[in-house]
């Protein structure tokens, strides 16, 4: 390959570059979820110390409605945990903004399980949900994306 | 061959990313992906669903109340000058809104007046959401020194002499408030305060609780106040039907609808079949340089957290099961300095001024200030830049003139 012609395949790189920096922005604008987002609502908590996993009270999620979700707390090895205290704050990454409304843990169910109520979204989109768990094991947080 | 294999699977993300926002045509027969046509469909008037009950009060869909509330709302007796109503604002033949910057009662407020219609949808009133129910609400500009300029121990005395039998039928006898003083209330004229610390707690409950049901009947009334098809909507259900669009929109009002649903983002917060999130934001609407400054949100969460007369209180008929927005409301934070209310787009073409204090003419200008997107004189504008050209602010203009009411 003559030097010119790998000069100008060099200048190739810059189209599928310059075409995801412009499709990433548009995205963004155009608030499309990320293709790759881990939709999972079981996940293992960021330092590993728990399994975290949520439920909505209604189905499908509207728009709109304040409602409560149950979260589920074990630790590693599938043991449940009682008497944690946790928090849930969230938001919209895209937009910079949190959650409508200040969702509490209301009761602790047993068996590792607790309600949160007062959960609401107010826009279609991504969103995210994060519990931070205080527990037996010690403090670590879970954030959930959610697809609206 | 690693970078290799990167640009392939970069390049196909830019593709897939560009075609996700790229018209799929350019005729008006196909022009919307799967992913268009279901926000599309969401915005329709026929997806709005069943009026949700308010069980803070018993007569809300209770015809006999809403009959009583529709004399009320035009009642100019429930004004300290005997010529203001709630219908001197909130015109019935202009959308419950008065075409007015400032709304106007007995004085000049500071705020613009809101239309009625879907208000009952929404778990917030008032631009900064300082109520939390339509019966609640409809007691504010009651006692407000500048809208009826009036107190409820007067409204109790008219409800008494004027409407006895029809409240009695649905809220049970009167109270005796012959020995009541003719004006007094816990808050207003200095007069009407010093009378009301006269009165005994039961005396005081008694007035609060006609006071109350006086705004239920209103709100019962108000909840029968619901917007009507627009052209957007006949086109948003032939699109849904997979039935013909043409003729229903220009091709003009579908770019500026495949703006509102996509690159303008304001789907975002005008979402669902009234345009609204019912929800507040701060998006920079500047301050009017003669009124005091307006925090919005901010300072209307603790008014609504210890109002009297809200979800929890001893005059709503909810259990505090029933109470959740007022429970879970978020109390403090930068998002709420100078958050207001985003209002329904349904007939708003027809009826300028526009934001929280009238301060933008026209829906040009709205457009304009989006696209502009200036910083808030407090708190944080959630809104960035959309520098979109003029052919694409007229396009959205003319998206938004498919949601004007029938004349």
């Amino acid at each position: 390959m003559s030097k010119s012609a790998r000069k100008w395949l060099h200048l190739l790189w810059i189209v599928p570059v310059g075409g995801l920096a412009v499709g990433a922005v548009m995205a963004a604008k155009m608030m499309y979820v990320p293709a790759d987002l881990d939709l999972s609502l079981s996940r293992t908590t960021e330092s590993g110390l728990y399994v975290s996993s949520l439920e909505p009270g209604i189905s499908p999620v509207a728009i709109g409605s304040i409602h409560s979700w149950t979260v589920e707390v074990t630790t590693p090895d599938g043991t449940p945990v009682e008497d944690a205290v946790i928090s849930v704050a969230g938001g919209m990454p895209q937009h910079g903004h949190g959650l409508p409304t200040s969702p509490q843990v209301t009761q602790s169910l047993g068996e590792g399980r607790y309600l949160v109520e007062g959960v609401k979204f107010n826009m279609p989109g991504w969103w995210t949900l994060t519990l931070s768990i205080d527990g037996s094991s010690g403090s670590d947080e879970a954030t959930f994306n959610l697809s609206l | 061959m690693l970078r290799i294999g990167t640009a392939i699977v970069t390049a196909g993300l830019a593709l897939t990313l560009l075609s996700a926002c790229a018209p799929q045509g350019q005729n008006s027969s196909a022009p919307w992906s799967a992913e268009e046509i279901a926000l599309i469909t969401a915005l329709s008037l026929s997806r709005l669903p069943e009026l949700p009950p308010d069980p803070s009060n018993r007569v809300a869909d209770d015809p006999a109340a809403a009959a009583l509330g529709e004399l009320l709302f035009s009642d100019t007796r429930l004004s300290s000058n005997g010529e203001v109503s709630c219908a001197s604002c909130h015109l019935p033949e202009r959308h419950f809104q008065d075409d007015l910057a400032l709304a106007r009662g007995v004085g000049e407020t500071t705020r613009r007046t809101m239309p009625i219609a879907g208000t009952a949808y929404s778990p917030w009133l008032f631009w900064d959401g300082r109520k939390d129910s339509l019966w609640s609400q409809a007691l504010g500009p009651l006692e407000s020194g500048v809208e009826h300029g009036t107190d409820r121990t007067h409204v109790a005395r008219v409800i008494a002499a004027e409407y006895t039998q029809a409240y009695a039928e649905l809220f049970g006898p009167l109270p005796d408030l012959s020995k009541l003083p003719a004006h007094a209330a816990p808050a207003g004229a200095p007069d009407a305060v010093e009378a009301w610390e006269t009165l005994s707690e039961e005396q005081k409950d008694s007035v609060d609780r006609v006071f109350a049901n006086a705004g239920k009947a209103i709100a019962a009334f108000e909840r029968t106040i619901v917007p009507t098809p627009t052209r957007f909507d006949a086109y948003a259900d032939a699109l849904a039907g997979g039935a013909a669009t043409e003729g229903l929109m220009t091709e003009q009002e579908e770019l500026g609808l495949k703006l509102f649903i996509g690159e303008g983002s304001c789907v975002n917060c005008h979402n669902g079949p009234l345009f609204t999130d019912n929800h507040f934001h701060n998006t920079g609407v500047p301050a009017v340089a003669d009124l005091p400054a307006d925090l919005g949100r901010a300072l209307a969460v603790e008014q609504v957290a210890t109002d009297p007369f809200n979800c929890l209180g001893a005059y709503s008929d909810a259990g505090p099961a029933d109470c959740a927005e007022l429970k879970y409301m978020t109390v403090d934070g930068e998002e709420l300095v100078r958050a207001f209310k985003t209002p329904s787009l349904r007939g708003v073409a027809q009826r300028p001024p526009y934001m929280h204090a009238g301060q933008i003419g026209t829906v040009t200008e709205v457009l304009d200030h989006y696209n502009s997107a200036p910083s808030a004189p407090a708190g944080h504008s959630e809104l960035e830049p959309l520098s979109m050209s003029a052919e694409e602010l007229g396009a959205l203009e003319a998206f938004l003139r498919t949601l004007d009411y029938d004349p």
